[in-house]
């Protein structure tokens, strides 16, 4: 094993805070994983066995499948951007509180 | 309207001098970044000095290949809605590598994934099988790019295909050789903006016919070929087959090794995070850029024009540019299109030579005792080796249909890589056996379920009927990779390894100890 590679051994994290950031982060992850499946393949599965539904007009220029579709491509991203809001605000936060305690631990 | 007749396929001296300008310009580029590319950090990672913004660029670029741009929108204006379908598929992905793989990507790797695969594993075995997933990912991908863009070129220039496949194969290896990621990445840069550019510019001007209403453009497209156009139907005829396509599409792009490599050019997780953001949102409106060409070239141009030109309907956004803005900006169009091909290629090529000198010879063949000069030395002959290579594949597939080698190329991503990569982070429990096994599990399933589908059972080798029925193998190889990773992780339980889980947790999190 290469040096760099082998985990450095250090300060340890507050037990507790880091327990509880692992956690906070995994359910923000997981959630949004979820949602970003729901919405795929729910459009997926709607088009493989109800394309009619796609098919409806909504306006008489216009089906439901144009606006569905191009907001499958916006949700994506607009779910991208609420995870960084997330990661930036609360995550960042955090992480900070932890390893400046980290810091003073070792002195 | 639609009986004009195209200048495609005759040399057109617009596109050759914009693409001579391209290529003069990014070696340009090149010959600065050479002289930062010394050090292995510099040749892998740019040295980690790229920003969130440009990454997100070169992200972008690395993504947006010649293929899905003339091909979606080539789809669209032969099929309609249906196009779109493979649009969305494109870029679901992204939010998936965002909150799955993104951070712990940056925190723990140097330079490939298989950094992050083998952190607190034995470097050995999953070296060797995370390059095998690599390798073969970047190979098929190589190898559908040269072919599509030998035939595009030949279309496009009036070259020949196999002066095409020179120049693309020589222009690429000397990015990669002399400026490594620096020169690939402003490569991927520019070829985004200009390709962006280029497609907004011709929405632009194609809805210019329609009082810039898009629901003109689709109501004339409903009136002219029918309602059906604006409906789904046909394309994914039978469900799980769409289902398991979707999923190849969404977790291949997470396993694609040239995509993830990107996260080693930032300076942290949160230059990560934001690359994928800006990634996402510029690759989402390319692809909604795409669907509009599309469907314009459908009423501007015409689809019997389309279909005559290429039967897959692959020089429908060329020909919508000569449409609006004649022959100069079917010129400009067709520079951008050999560009991005280029740059794709470019980045394949890096992300090929950087398994083999890191992963191979640093890791395994020298068990961590070479120098970095030396590895550097085994990544430029790989660069060489591969770009000849890419050369050969390109000129020995000519003719062939390579639409599978896509499917393919992001199956094995989907099925070797992601499984292995996402088991190591999350789960204490993954052993060197299990993450091993499921590499070389997922890569013999997508491999070997592809070779017995309709497309090359059938299609290729001229068989009646199909062993497996579906086209595209993810819905079975890439849980059938969680299988097996977890149940020879379970057999084979690693001490070592979870004992150091721990340690790997403080560096993913809270960025300790990471470059």
């Amino acid at each position: 094993m290469q040096p760099d590679q082998a985990p450095t051994s250090g300060p340890a994290p507050d037990a507790v805070l880091f327990t509880a950031l692992v956690r906070k982060r995994w359910t923000v992850s997981l959630t949004l994983t979820a949602v970003m499946l729901a919405i795929y393949y729910g459009f997926i599965v709607i088009l493989a066995f109800r394309p009619d539904i796609f098919a409806a007009h909504i306006t008489d220029r216009l089906t439901l499948g144009i606006p569905v579709g191009l907001g499958v491509i916006i949700a994506s991203w607009a779910l991208t951007g609420l995870y960084v809001r997330w990661a930036n605000d609360d995550y960042d936060s955090a992480v900070h509180t932890i390893k400046h305690a980290m810091r003073e631990q070792q002195g | 309207m639609n009986t004009f007749t195209t200048t495609i396929g005759q040399p057109n001296a617009t596109s050759i001098i914009f693409f001579f300008v391209f290529i003069v310009g990014t070696l340009a580029i090149t010959y600065y970044a050479a002289r930062k590319s010394r050090s292995a950090s510099q040749f892998y990672a740019a040295g980690r000095s790229v920003t969130g913004w440009q990454n997100g660029l070169a992200l972008a670029g690395d993504y947006m290949s010649a293929a899905s741009f003339l091909g979606i929108a080539g789809l669209v204006s032969l099929k309609g809605y249906d196009g779109l379908i493979y649009s969305i598929g494109f870029l679901v992905g992204w939010p998936i590598i965002m909150f799955l793989i993104a951070e712990p990507l940056r925190n723990l790797g140097k330079y490939t994934f298989a950094d992050v695969v083998a952190y607190r594993l034995s470097q050995k075995p999953i070296r060797v099988a995370a390059s095998i997933g690599s390798l073969l990912t970047v190979c098929f991908y190589l190898i559908a790019q040269m072919v599509g863009s030998g035939a595009l070129i030949k279309m496009m220039f009036g070259l020949p295909y196999e002066t095409a496949i020179i120049i693309v194969g020589a222009v690429m290896i000397a990015y990669v050789l002399f400026g490594g990621m620096l020169a690939t990445t402003w490569v991927q840069i520019t070829k985004a903006v200009l390709l962006l550019a280029g497609a907004t510019v011709m929405v632009i001007m194609a809805l210019s016919h329609f009082h810039f209403d898009v629901t003109e453009l689709f109501s004339t497209a409903a009136a002219t070929y029918g309602e059906k156009v604006l409906n789904p139907g046909g394309l994914v005829a039978n469900p799980f087959d769409a289902v398991s396509l979707g999923i190849a599409l969404m977790f291949g792009t997470a396993g694609l090794p040239h995509i993830l490599m990107r996260f080693y050019t930032v300076p942290d997780a949160k230059a990560a995070r934001k690359s994928v953001f800006y990634a996402t949102g510029l690759i989402g409106y390319f692809y909604i850029l795409t669907f509009i060409i599309g469907f314009a070239a459908m009423v501007l141009v015409g689809r019997d024009v389309v279909a005559k030109v290429d039967a897959g309907g692959n020089m429908a956004a060329l020909l919508l540019a000569e449409v609006t803005g004649g022959t100069v900006f079917l010129g400009f169009i067709a520079a951008v299109a050999f560009a991005t091909i280029l740059a794709v290629v470019a980045g394949l090529t890096l992300a090929g030579a950087t398994t083999l000198s890191h992963d191979l010879y640093a890791n395994v063949f020298r068990a961590g005792r070479s120098t970095e000069e030396n590895e550097m030395k085994v990544a430029k002959r790989a660069t060489i080796g591969l770009g000849v290579i890419a050369i050969l594949l390109g000129l020995a597939f000519k003719g062939q249909n390579v639409a599978f080698m896509v499917g393919l190329a992001f199956a094995i991503a989907a099925s070797a890589n992601f499984p292995a990569l996402l088991l190591s982070i999350l789960w204490k429990g993954t052993s060197t056996f299990g993450a091993a096994a499921s590499i070389i599990a997922g890569t013999v399933a997508a491999v070997g379920l592809i070779l017995l589908s309709p497309t090359v059972w059938v299609d290729i080798l001229g068989n009646a009927a199909p062993i497996f029925p579906w086209k595209n193998p993810a819905l079975v190889s890439m849980p059938l990779a969680f299988l097996v990773g977890w149940l020879g992780s379970v057999l084979v339980p690693d001490a070592k390894a979870q004992s150091l889980y721990a340690a790997q947790q403080i560096r993913n999190y809270l960025g300790v100890g990471a470059e």
